[in-house]
């Protein structure tokens, strides 16, 4: 008699054992067929296409009911299995019993449903099945508003669709980029760019805690209190494998069902599992290339022949029209590994190769993913690339041309983009000037104006220069950021705001970064150049950070750190000493020293003390000093009318007022402080990087003094009548500094390059100085907040993760 | 090889460094990418800087103190003659594990 198949699931991995087996032997066996769906075999991944109105579901299907009947084999669709017995061989449907030989199960995987109050309301689907697309494309007719949880390749192109179809749509991800474990950063950031453009809202880092509504859904609630209102809610964060029978029937279940590579159940080898349910040597697999491996295997096994199967690297692709990406291969630990990166910020391009001792071991591309199938065959077959490595990232078409070209950036430009802040001159105007004649910067300068005021887009024009004279024009050699690029500091700087760049991603990227990620250099310049430019859109990231800035507090030569609270113009009193003194107890602090700048250092302290001696310092309303940081430090002050007979104006209350409203703000370098109350100038004022001398006719306003490893004497800036004008003054010469210089110069270093006459003007134009001093005020609704205070309130990590010293000591 | 769990991925920032302490000293866990890490010693061979408070970069790392640069797949100094230690670790379904043997524990069994 013929033997008895009995198969659960009418998928993707079943449909092509099933072609296999009966394409081999046609009577092999008398074959049975349940499925929970009611329908055959479709293609599922095409299910996308579908969602999006590029096909139709009869376009997609791949087994009809003319190809089961051809073969004999009894189809019961839309029948639930509920229960295997495999001692007695039986497959239970919800219609009644079947006795089997061989049994295969291929139940797919089921969607990971986030545990979160709402999950069940109506309006809530998720994204597996041809009923879910049915259900999506039909919430879409009505419009409205669309939350898609999870911004991995599912929920990428449910939100594609969902746009596609009209419907207002926002992805919430729950990690820093889009499709993480497919794509680094840059990668994510240019996909995440292409879905924005059409229209497409994405929150990263976005933790869902509620689904609300009544009686359907109407919104969602994150963590962090954002509100979103919805109509349709896809949840699409992940799948599990569908083990529930394999478990039921007693079946060894780990992640996934457990096989050999013959695709036998570990625990009998009459059943056999395929697909997104079964776990291999602790893999599981969520794409169809594998799977399809696996079918081949489980149709020799079922005709006695014996293959094995292996893991192999696959490739991803988003099906989503205009976000070409590809990647490939293992990007996690391994050893002696090294990244070439390529970018073309002009077209939006971006290419990471991995290479692994001689050898491609991951590939990574967005925006021209032509070569991906060359490179995903060099990563599988492990050629060695030793003879290409110089080109390799070029593609298998190179001929020796076509290099990374660090003009690129500017080339990329709109003619409407601003060149040069100062005078308002767009790339346009320049171009035009340089096509009438002008073909130096002095002549484009006399020209258009451009670079003819502060300078810090000379680099720029004399790039646009080049790219429009070719090599007419000899570039002088340029001072670059870091080895990361070729492009100064002030370019830099300009094209952040010019091409409003707003992530440290998009910097890398747009401007054309070597390496993956910066280094140490650019990193901490551009962190600040992003959140001095974009204070409110742009998140400070730590991790960007030198040390002391990270820990708020300055590193010691022996690890240990430095604690100085401020004391507002170095005025303190008995409740902030003794609470000093309590905390110099408390914590073991060797040495206390009154510092140079009027206050109190607690040396000697261990990292992982720092949050409760900043919480303990707290209470006695003592605040960050900010010893450590490129920012406000001190303003240091004297006694001034208060006490002293000479003084003139009360040095000592502008300091503390000056202090208050400065504090906590970022600078390119450290910024210095000095009120004095009358010419003898005891607090140094002079040799301040802002300093105010108090007169009987007012206030004399200096900048760029220091007293470091320069000695420099203040210029005088401007003198004025009040307290109120001085302190309008001090603000928006400092957001000039900030907005303006380079990273690491300190504000004599910054005047030298653009002129004290060129900061006068901008302070001296009222309407300047206002729109300075609001963006000032901007920047600090963020920042004037006390860092300890902050971190305190969620304890930072900074013990030890684990300690593995005590198990090893017994 | 014995793999011991010491901790999440999300225990450690993108671009941070957390420690261990073990029976060899501290080793630092360095978070290169979303779900990379690499594990090395803390302590940098010029003078001693915690190299887990350095800047993490593609997959080096520059000590606090006076600008090395560290290859964390080798553990050579870029450009200085120095080398730190590198240990064996992985990640897998978002726990971070790291070799018992190498940093000198004897196994649990
Ligand atoms: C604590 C203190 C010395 C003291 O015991 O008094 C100090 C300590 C340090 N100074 Fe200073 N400076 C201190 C006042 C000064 C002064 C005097 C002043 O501010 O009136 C100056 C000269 C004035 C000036 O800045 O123009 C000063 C000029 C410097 C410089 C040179 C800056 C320059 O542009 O040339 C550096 C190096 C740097 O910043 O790159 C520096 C750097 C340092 C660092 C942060 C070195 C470092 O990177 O680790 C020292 C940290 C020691 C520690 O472990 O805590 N320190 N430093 C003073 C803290 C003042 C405060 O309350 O915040
Ligand atoms: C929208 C979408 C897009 C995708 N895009 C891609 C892509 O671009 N590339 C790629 O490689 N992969 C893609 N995938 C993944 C791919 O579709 C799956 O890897 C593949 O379908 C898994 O095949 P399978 O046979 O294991 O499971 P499935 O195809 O899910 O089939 C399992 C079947 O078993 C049935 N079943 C489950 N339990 C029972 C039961 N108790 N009784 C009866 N029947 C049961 C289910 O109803 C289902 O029909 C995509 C998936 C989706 C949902
Ligand atoms: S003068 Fe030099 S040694 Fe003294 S605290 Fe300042 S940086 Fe350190
Ligand atoms: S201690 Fe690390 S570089 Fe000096």
């Amino acid at each position: 008699m013929k033997q008895k198949l009995v198969v659960i699931g009418a998928g993707m991995a079943s449909g092509r054992v099933l072609e296999h087996l009966t394409d081999a032997d046609p009577d092999a066996y008398d074959i049975t067929i349940f499925n929970a769906e009611a329908r055959g075999n479709y293609n599922r991944i095409m299910l996308s296409p579908v969602l999006s109105g590029e096909k139709t579901y009869e376009e997609i299907v791949t087994h009809d009911d003319t190809w089961y009947a051809t073969r004999n084999i009894t189809c019961r669709f839309g029948e639930h299995v509920v229960g295997i017995d495999h001692d007695a061989k039986t497959v239970t449907g919800e219609n009644g019993t079947v006795a089997y030989d061989k049994l295969l199960i291929a139940t797919g995987s089921a969607p990971f449903i986030i545990p979160v109050e709402g999950k069940d309301l109506p309006g809530v689907i998720t994204y597996r099945d041809l009923d879910d697309t049915n259900a999506m494309i039909k919430a879409a007719k009505n419009g409205g508003k669309a939350v898609v949880i999870g911004g991995g390749l599912l929920g990428l192109e449910a939100a594609a669709g969902l746009a596609e179809r009209g419907m207002d749509v926002t992805v919430l991800h729950l990690m820093g980029h889009l499709m993480e474990r497919q794509l680094d950063e840059a990668a994510g950031y240019l996909l995440r760019r292409d879905l924005e453009k059409r229209g497409i809202k994405i929150i990263t880092q976005a933790s869902t805690a509620a689904i609300l509504g009544e009686d359907h859904v109407e919104g969602v609630m994150l963590e962090d209190n954002t509100g979103l209102e919805a109509d349709l809610v896809v949840m699409a964060v992940g799948i599990r494998p569908e083990t529930r029978l394999a478990t039921d029937a007693g079946l060894e279940v780990a992640r996934g069902i457990e096989v050999n590579a013959q695709m036998q159940s570990k625990t009998d080898p009459d059943v056999y599992a395929v697909g997104e349910c079964v776990e291999f040597d602790g893999h599981l697999f969520g794409l169809v290339a594998p799977l399809y491996d696996q079918a081949k295997i489980v149709a020799q096994g079922l005709l006695g022949e014996t293959g094995a199967f292996v893991v192999k690297d696959v490739a991803t692709k988003l099906k989503v029209t205009g976000c070409d990406l590809f990647s490939a291969g293992d990007f996690a630990d391994a050893e002696g590994r090294e990244d070439i990166v390529f970018r073309d910020p002009s077209r939006g391009i971006y290419k990471r190769l991995v290479i692994e001792d001689d050898r491609l071991i991951g590939a990574v591309m967005y925006g021209d993913t032509a070569d991906g199938t060359w490179f995903f065959g060099l990563i599988k077959d492990g050629t060695e690339i030793d003879e290409m490595r110089e080109t390799l990232i070029f593609g298998p078409a190179y001929q020796g041309g076509d290099t990374a070209d660090p003009l690129s950036a500017v080339a990329a430009l709109p003619p409407e983009a601003e060149i040069c802040g100062c005078n308002g001159i767009c790339k346009g105007t320049i171009t035009d000037a340089i096509a009438e004649g002008a073909t130096d910067l002095g002549s484009l300068r006399a020209k258009t104006k451009a670079s003819a005021s502060c300078g810090t887009c000379t680099g720029l024009v004399e790039q646009l220069l080049q790219v429009t004279l070719g090599d007419d024009f000899q570039m002088p050699a340029p001072q670059p950021v870091c080895g990361c690029t070729d492009l100064t500091h002030e370019d830099v700087r300009r094209l952040i705001k010019s091409q409003a760049l707003k992530s440290q991603p998009a910097v890398w990227q747009e401007l054309g970064w070597t390496t993956p990620n910066g280094c140490h250099v650019c990193r901490p310049a551009i962190n600040f150049y992003l959140l001095a430019d974009w204070p409110i859109e742009y998140k400070d990231d730590p991790q960007s950070r030198f040390v002391n800035e990270r820990k708020h507090a300055n590193i010691q030569k022996d690890g240990t750190f430095s604690v100085v609270p401020r004391m507002w113009g170095g005025i303190t009193n008995a409740d902030e000493l003794r609470a000093i003194a309590d905390a110099a107890d408390k914590y073991n602090v060797p040495t206390v020293k009154v510092t140079g700048g009027q206050r109190i250092d607690l040396l000697g302290v261990k990292g992982e003390d720092l949050p409760h001696i900043w919480s303990d310092l707290n209470k006695a309303g003592l605040v960050s000093g900010h010893a450590y940081s490129k920012g406000l430090r001190t303003v240091k002050t004297c006694v001034g009318t208060d006490h002293c007979r000479f003084g003139t104006q009360d040095s000592t209350g502008l300091g503390i007022r000056l202090e208050k409203l400065l504090w906590g703000s970022w600078t390119p370098h450290k910024l210095k402080l000095g009120v004095s109350g009358c010419p003898r100038n005891c607090a140094e004022a002079t040799c301040k990087d802002i300093g105010i001398v108090c007169v009987d006719s007012g206030f004399q306003i200096g900048i760029g003094g220091a007293a470091g490893m320069d000695v420099k004497e203040v210029q005088p800036l401007i003198q004025v009548p009040t307290e109120e004008e001085t302190i309008a003054v001090v603000l928006a010469v400092t957001q000039l500094y900030r907005e303006h210089a380079k990273y690491l110069d300190r504000i004599y270093k910054w005047m030298a390059k653009v002129g004290l006459e060129w900061i006068q003007e901008q302070i001296g134009d009222l309407d300047t100085r206002r729109a300075l001093i609001e963006r000032f005020e901007l920047s600090q609704s963020i920042y004037r907040k006390d860092p300890w205070a902050e971190q305190a309130k969620e304890p930072p990590k900074f013990a030890p993760l684990a300690d593995l010293t005590l198990e090893a000591a017994e | 090889m014995n793999w011991i769990d010491v901790g999440g991925i999300e225990d450690v920032p993108l671009r941070g460094a957390r420690l261990v302490k073990t029976p060899v000293g501290c080793v630092a866990l360095f978070r290169t990418d979303e779900a990379e890490v690499f594990a090395a010693s803390n302590r940098c061979p010029h003078k001693g800087g915690p190299l887990s408070e350095g800047i993490i970069h593609g997959q080096k790392v520059t000590c606090p103190l006076h600008n090395w640069v560290f290859d964390l797949n080798t553990g050579a100094a870029l450009g200085e003659d120095g080398q730190i230690e590198t240990f064996p670790v992985r990640v897998e379904a978002g726990r971070i594990l790291l070799d018992g043997h190498a940093v000198g524990k004897r196994s649990a069994a």
